[in-house]
């Protein structure tokens, strides 16, 4: 036992100043250690237990690292065919227009094999909220490069580096989703820093405030890493994506109240 | 009685899913059912039930907008024909592994690939056996006139329900496009919030505080676990199998041979047996109304009274497999069909039976 809960006032209710939310199932994640996911599970639920809306909520989740984030997430939920989340969530929203629609995908699930539904759902401006784990490459099945690979950048099957000329280019769906007129609310964030964890949270929770309003869909990128996939250390893993990453997926709002943010014009 | 129209088959079915209380229509335009979806347009049931229609990009997000309808627990309802269907297949698979309720209407039409837009009956295997990865079934209900078409829409939810399966009614682009006189069920009210709720205590509708949250899925990972899943997927299918078989016979009683024909087919096959008795020729239709479960035993005791069989599909020789396994090999059985939207004519048809089953020819 840790010398903190040695000591019986700490643990009196009025003197915790942090715990974690109930909202999360206590079992152990299937993440690699160091990744991301299991923060922005965190930050996800904090914000359904601050809105008290988890009687309303329901998710949506991906196939990919995160198709078990329903054993996960003490919401009810829906696993959805790999890329197929937006179809779900845009009849779960039309089906029960008071609740709180989610979908949780990653790179290759949204902007690879879902790249229709993504549009089309973002088209329609269904008032849901999509959070998106872009960490570049195909996790659950071993690493293998995805829609958001970096040129040169290695995977299990572009192992002497993406070839743009003859894998194509990385895909930024994030800038292409903020120019449909369906999209209300598009950011970029990363949970890599408790300052960043702070400012991801607070995006989540916009999010979920402009479902109430029916404003339409709000997209959350979350720059993520992989240090499985990348072969690095977890510490590693965030400092290559701070250099390689961000300076292309770059951090911050792109549009904001359904205005593009001057910057990503 | 309920109200008298004279309707398409696609309109029927339509106005049906309205009446049943359906809470959402996905689907997207293909010949030759679009006008289910254009009556259902036109009809606004948002104003009439507050049922929701909505034209999705591709059949593959049709089925997975049923998908998380059905997973809430609404009475959903998709339409398309064989090619969109096959798109469809992943979507039905991951619903019959995660024991989701839905109605999928197929008006077939020629292939294979972009075929034809001309009615057939080749997408029996596709429906019946299986169609999309994974050892699952759905029911199949094969309506052969406009009336059934409406009633069977109201049966497809009530069994998608009890079962907690998805159900295909598989017509054809004939049945989808003739114009009949039908009789209307009255509305059945569309089930609240709570209703939805109270039926489908297994639904993703938001956690209360007073029960575990719950998780549609058709995943696990643990073999064990997965081999639960399809025993209990098996026992269901035997369940059907035992108790909702449905099935038609005319003029089976003094029959000497024996006509076997789902939908469009069966509907020839009626004019045919006329044409037949009145050359003196005694033949008897059976009619299989349910596909899958397939009215094995009902088949194989008419079937072991008559001299021959001839099995008339729309397609090269799908149904005609079943019948077999039933019937047994000391009855003649022999199959005659045309593909590619041809629809067989009724004096083909008895031209067939006296070549290849009382003139012994094969």
């Amino acid at each position: 036992m840790t010398e903190q809960f040695a000591k019986p006032e700490i643990q009196k209710p009025e003197n915790i100043v942090y715990k974690r939310t109930d909202l999360l199932v206590d079992r152990p994640l299937s993440y690699c250690p160091g990744c991301g996911h299991g923060t922005a599970h965190r930050m996800l639920m904090e914000v359904i237990e601050e809105m008290d809306i988890q009687e309303k909520t329901i998710g949506i989740s991906p196939v990919g690292c995160s198709v078990l984030a329903y054993d996960f997430l003490d919401i009810d939920m829906i696993g959805a065919a790999h890329g197929r989340a937006p179809a779900l969530a845009t009849a779960v929203k039309r089906m029960w227009p008071d609740h709180f629609v989610f979908t949780y995908q990653g790179d290759g699930d949204l902007a690879a094999i879902g790249t229709a539904e993504t549009i089309h759902a973002c088209n329609r401006g269904e008032n849901i909220t999509v959070i998106f784990i872009n960490n570049g490459i195909y996790g659950m099945t071993g690493g293998q490069m995805a829609p958001t690979t970096l040129p040169g950048m290695r995977s299990s099957t572009s192992p002497y580096g993406r070839d743009v000329p003859t894998m194509g280019h990385p895909l930024k769906i994030t800038e292409l989703i903020s120019h449909l007129p369906g999209v209300y609310y598009v950011t970029r964030q990363a949970v890599h820093t408790p300052g960043n964890v702070r400012k991801t949270k607070k995006a989540i929770r916009k999010a979920f405030e402009l479902q109430k309003e029916n404003k339409g869909l709000c997209f959350i990128e979350i720059v993520s890493n992989c240090n499985s996939g990348w072969k690095m250390t977890p510490v590693q893993s965030n400092k290559w994506m701070e250099d390689n990453m961000f300076p292309f997926y770059e951090l911050g709002d792109i549009k904001v109240d359904g205005k593009l943010v001057e910057a990503a014009k | 009685m309920g109200e008298l129209r004279l309707m398409k088959g696609n309109e029927a079915v339509a106005e049906a899913a309205i009446r049943a209380g359906c809470d959402g229509y996905f689907g997207y335009p293909i010949t030759p059912q679009s006008e289910v979806m254009e009556y259902l347009m036109a009809e606004k049931p948002y104003e009439r039930t507050g049922m929701v229609v909505l034209q999705a990009e591709s059949e593959t997000a049709s089925i997975n907008m049923l998908y998380g309808g059905a997973g809430t627990g609404k009475m959903v309802m998709t339409s398309s024909s064989s090619p969109g269907i096959s798109l469809m297949q992943e979507g039905i698979s991951y619903m019959a592994g995660a024991e989701l309720p839905a109605v999928i209407v197929n008006i077939t039409r020629g292939g294979p690939g972009l075929g034809t837009i001309q009615p057939s009956q080749a997408d029996y295997f596709q429906a019946v056996k299986g169609g999309g990865h994974g050892d699952y079934k759905m029911l199949v209900l094969a309506p052969s006139s406009v009336q059934e078409m409406c009633d069977h829409v109201k049966l497809a939810f009530d069994k998608a329900f009890e079962y907690r399966t998805p159900v295909m009614i598989l017509s054809d682009g004939a049945i989808g496009q003739m114009m009949e006189k039908v009789v209307l069920f009255d509305q059945i009210p569309r089930r609240t919030d709570e209703e939805v709720i109270k039926q489908c205590p297994w639904a993703s509708t938001g956690r209360p505080k007073t029960r575990n949250h719950n998780i549609i899925t058709s995943l696990d990972l643990d073999p064990a676990g997965q081999e639960r899943v399809n025993l209990k997927l098996q026992a269901k299918y035997k369940l059907m199998e035992k108790n909702e078989v449905l099935y038609e016979e005319i003029q089976c009683e003094d029959a000497d041979y024996l006509f076997v024909a789902f939908g469009l087919s069966a509907r020839i096959c009626q004019k045919a047996l006329d044409l037949a008795r009145a050359k003196g020729i005694k033949v008897g239709l059976f009619r299989p109304i349910t596909l899958f479960p397939f009215p094995a035993i009902e088949v194989s005791n008419v079937g072991n009274r008559v001299k021959g069989i001839l099995v008339v599909e729309m397609n090269a020789g799908q149904m005609i497999e079943d019948v077999k396994l039933s019937v047994g090999c000391k009855v003649k059985i022999e199959h005659y069909g045309r593909f590619g939207g041809i629809i067989p004519s009724p004096d083909e048809v008895v031209n067939a039976l006296e070549q290849q089953i009382i003139g012994g020819k094969s």
